[in-house]
């Protein structure tokens, strides 16, 4: 089959036991423009596209590939037709070179013998035609984020992909590798290149795409041009109503310092020095911004903050006293509340109901426990209204956690330490994943915290969100603080220059 | 709870179901050796219930079988595999009988808790030792237990052989390695003239609901259960991974230890060989067959006390070799033990039950 010129999706339907994912859906791309297929989570997005790459099996409807009707059974058939995917979570062995994945998913003409340097030199090439500057013979564990996108980026081209889906393709990218990406997209199309990029933030679809299709509740809901349209009216149909982000009033007077590093050293798992002589203060009433591309310390000093990482040179003060080293427990009774990145696995215990997650800090005290006694009722009261107040979605109290959706389970662990008024909050990547209803509602909860004197050190990769939330910016790379910005002087280019690590003096 | 009580009903349905496929497999093997199945399974299956014989005998093997069952069950739920249960009872056995021997003539009030604690005390140092491997130096606890049963197993022969033999048997000369009867005051009664079914079953069963609260009601139950759970979400509430993967298998060594003590005092009232009787594996299947959960085990127990004398009596009607008996007994243990693959995969458990609650 020739090259793609249009790819149109008919009428897909697509249920599961007890939802529809994709309920009569439709999306047409053509060679040569970009498509944003926006949604929020839940809405159908990667399903559709899933079934585009022949993982999934639609219920009904067709695929037609320049106006003939076609059956993708499988990921094989789909990359014969032309169509690649970059997949949100990379799908690549850590510890092969870029070359042995590539050749992973070739059909060599042998069973047992592969050309691997023929492999390696068509890698070359492709590289060097759309300037990825991808080394063949490197290993996947070597490679930044970004590099392994363009490794995935390769496997599509390798196999001659005209039709390229991009899952959340920014999610972990620095705003440098975002732009360059963007960039690159821009170009590639102009070659005859169809692309669908995938997301949620909508910034990125006004910026890159041609055309948007929104979905919601795995229906078609909006379809147009992206320059007849405006980011709040994305916004409004991909919720389903009106949405205005929180973001914070400026104030000048802030209360004394909460929390204070002194030169924090620490080493990470490897044994590396994941936290390079750290200073920081942190006062009362105040977000601050922690900007930086993960990996550069973040998880190291969130966990060093509140006991789960030994440092072993300097000191952290909470409220005037030395927290270093001590027991996790023992922070927590300061009143140290803590959202970890992990929210599934560190954040909850997945097994365990939504009550028992929703007392995971507060078991140990009266009222919910007598000497070792956990007392049912009130607990049971205390997580109903609960669940109430913070708008958790759960079928009940008693429903296991993991069955919860991503922004769901970020409620039941911001309600539980928000509930336990800490004197301070770390904050690691709140809205990493959850749809915007949810963003608007974790940040204007975080804002009320501030608001009531709360001290928050809020971690995140994603620019608006700081700009929105934080009263000054710390940006973090490779271990140290290389600068504090306040906020309202910050700017975003600058801020991307620091975060990649280059600093002008 | 309506809907629970129709869960249960498909889960004992789910049971049925593989047991009785286990049964035609069965069937098959009594053939080929020769005899009636239908007689092999009468005996079996009804026998034990015609008689005050049978169901005695089912509830004396169900004690044990309980008290090792709920004991896995624990460590279960802090994700530990006590394979060690063994060697957990031998030496629960033998701390019971040596300090029932030394406390002759004290009350039986005083007497009997004492005899239990030693074994429970004895039993759960020797679990705790493979918890405390796992917790500091990442030995994988299948492994350390099963050794650990090794170890128990000639230090439990070394001592109903020399030091706490009874004087008789030297006397006489016979050398039978058992040790001298344990003294009146620390016996549990029988509970039926004539038959051995004796009063730690009630323990048993108390034991059963006391676990059953502390894993479920307390501040102690909930660290250990969100330590087997998910130790990295543990340790962020503040929760000492290792102490509590040490405590669980403390109290799992703990029960099998009391099952060994129960043996002694209540069954054989020596400590002689082959006292164990593999009860430390079989307790392994019976806590699955009870979910992994302390009530569960319960009535999991009695089931397999029934399947042990079912299938004593089932060779003695029909007289086929014992190998053929434990072959169909492993046949019914494989058919409910892998019937779980129905029971805890979602997706068949809504499909049965969806077709199961329309009915």
């Amino acid at each position: 089959m020739g090259k793609i010129k249009s790819m149109e999706m008919v009428n897909i339907t697509k249920k599961f036991p007890g939802v529809i994912a994709n309920d009569n859906v439709n999306l047409k791309v053509e060679s040569g423009e970009i498509l944003a297929l926006l949604g929020e989570n839940g809405a159908g997005k990667t399903t559709l596209m899933n079934i585009l790459y022949g993982l999934y099996h639609p219920n009904s409807g067709k695929i037609l590939i320049n106006d003939r009707e076609i059956k993708i059974n499988s990921p094989q058939t789909a990359l014969e037709l032309g169509i690649g995917m970059v997949h949100q979570h990379f799908m690549l062995v850590p510890s092969l070179t870029v070359t042995e994945n590539v050749a992973l998913g070739i059909k060599f003409k042998h069973k047992f013998s592969m050309d691997l340097d023929k492999v390696a030199k068509k890698i070359k090439l492709l590289s060097d035609q759309h300037n990825l500057n991808i080394e063949p013979e490197l290993s996947i564990s070597d490679l930044s984020v970004g590099e392994r996108q363009k490794v995935e980026i390769i496997k599509a081209l390798y196999f001659n992909a005209n039709i390229l889906v991009l899952d959340e393709p920014t999610a972990a990218l620095t705003p440098q590798e975002t732009d360059n990406l963007i960039k690159w997209l821009r170009s590639v199309i102009k070659e005859g290149m169809g692309v669908i990029f995938i997301t949620h933030k909508l910034n990125e679809v006004m910026e890159v795409s041609d055309r948007v299709e929104v979905l919601r509740n795995g229906k078609n809901v909006f379809s147009t041009q992206t320059s007849k349209t405006n980011i709040d009216q994305l916004a409004r149909n991909m919720a389903g109503r009106e949405v205005k982000l929180a973001t914070a009033k400026r104030k000048n007077k802030f209360g004394e310092t909460i929390i204070e590093l002194e030169d924090v050293w620490a080493k990470n798992e490897r044994g590396l020095d994941a936290l390079r002589g750290i200073n920081l203060k942190i006062r009362k009433g105040e977000i601050m911004g922690i900007a930086g591309v993960s990996g550069n310390g973040q998880k190291e000093l969130a966990e060093a903050l509140t006991g789960l990482q030994k440092i072993y040179k300097g000191d952290i003060k909470f409220k005037g006293e030395s927290i270093a080293n001590k027991s996790v427990q023992s922070i927590i009774d300061r009143g140290m509340g803590f959202v970890p990145e992990d929210r599934l696995h560190m954040g909850t215990v997945p097994g365990f109901k939504v009550k028992e997650n929703l007392i995971l800090k507060d078991y140990l005290r009266r009222p919910f426990s007598k000497i070792f006694l956990l007392d049912r009722s009130y607990i049971n009261e205390y997580c109903k209204s609960t669940v109430d107040e913070y708008n958790v979605k759960c079928p009940n109290i008693n429903t296991p956690t993991h069955a919860l959706s991503g922004g769901n389970i970020q409620k039941v662990i911001l309600s539980r330490e928000l509930k336990r008024k800490p004197d301070a909050l770390i904050a690691s990547y709140p809205i990493r994943g959850v749809d915007i209803a949810a963003v608007q509602y974790i940040h204007e909860k975080l804002l009320d915290a501030r608001d009531n004197e709360m001290a928050i050190l809020l971690i995140t990769e994603e620019l608006d969100e700081l700009f929105n939330l934080s009263d000054r910016i710390a940006v973090i790379y490779e271990g140290k603080i290389l600068d504090v910005i306040e906020t309202a002087e910050a700017d975003k280019s600058k801020l991307g220059l620091l975060m990649a690590g280059v600093k002008e003096d | 709870m309506k809907d629970n009580l129709k869960e249960i009903l498909f889960n004992i349905i789910v049971l049925l179901i593989a047991f009785f496929i286990a049964l035609f497999l069965g069937s098959i093997i009594l053939l080929i050796a020769g005899v009636n199945p239908l007689v092999a399974y009468q005996a079996m299956i009804i026998r034990p219930f015609s008689s005050i014989y049978g169901l005695s005998e089912a509830l004396v093997r169900s004690i044990p079988l309980m008290m090792v069952g709920i004991g896995i069950s624990i460590a279960f739920r802090s994700k530990m595999i006590n394979i060690g249960g063994e060697g957990q009872i031998q030496l629960g056995a033998v701390a019971a009988g040596a300090t029932a021997l030394a406390i002759p003539g004290i009350p039986k009030v005083i007497a009997i808790p004492l005899v239990i604690l030693a074994g429970f005390t004895v039993g759960g140092i020797w679990g705790g030792i493979a918890g405390w491997m796992k917790a500091k130096l990442s030995v994988n606890e299948v492994l350390s237990t099963v050794m650990l049963n090794y170890i128990a197993f000639q230090i439990y022969l070394y001592l109903i052989r020399g030091p706490l033999i009874d004087p008789s048997e030297l006397a006489w000369g016979t050398g039978v390695p058992q040790t001298a009867r344990m003294p009146d005051s620390t016996i549990f009664a029988r509970l039926i003239q004539g038959q051995r079914i004796h009063s730690g079953i009630f323990l048993a069963i108390i034991i059963a609901i006391l676990v059953y609260f502390l894993l479920w009601r307390t501040t102690f139950g909930f660290r250990l259960r969100a330590v087997g759970e998910e130790p990295k979400a543990a340790n962020y509430a503040g929760v000492k991974v290792d102490k509590y993967l040490i405590l669980a298998m403390v109290l799992s060594g703990g029960m099998a230890g009391i099952a060994g003590s129960i043996e002694v005092i209540g069954v054989h009232h020596r400590v002689l060989e082959g006292l164990s009787a593999n009860y430390g594996f079989s307790g392994i299947v019976v806590a699955l067959f009870g979910r992994l959960h302390p009530i569960g085990v319960i009535p999991a127990s009695f089931f397999f006390g029934l399947l042990l004398i079912g299938a004593e009596m089932m060779q003695r009607a029909v007289n086929i070799p014992s190998a053929l008996v434990i072959s169909i007994q492993g046949l019914v243990i494989l058919a409910v033990v892998s019937s779980n693959l129905i029971l805890e995969n979602p997706k068949y458990r809504k499909k049965f039950l969806g077709f199961f609650l329309k009915n």
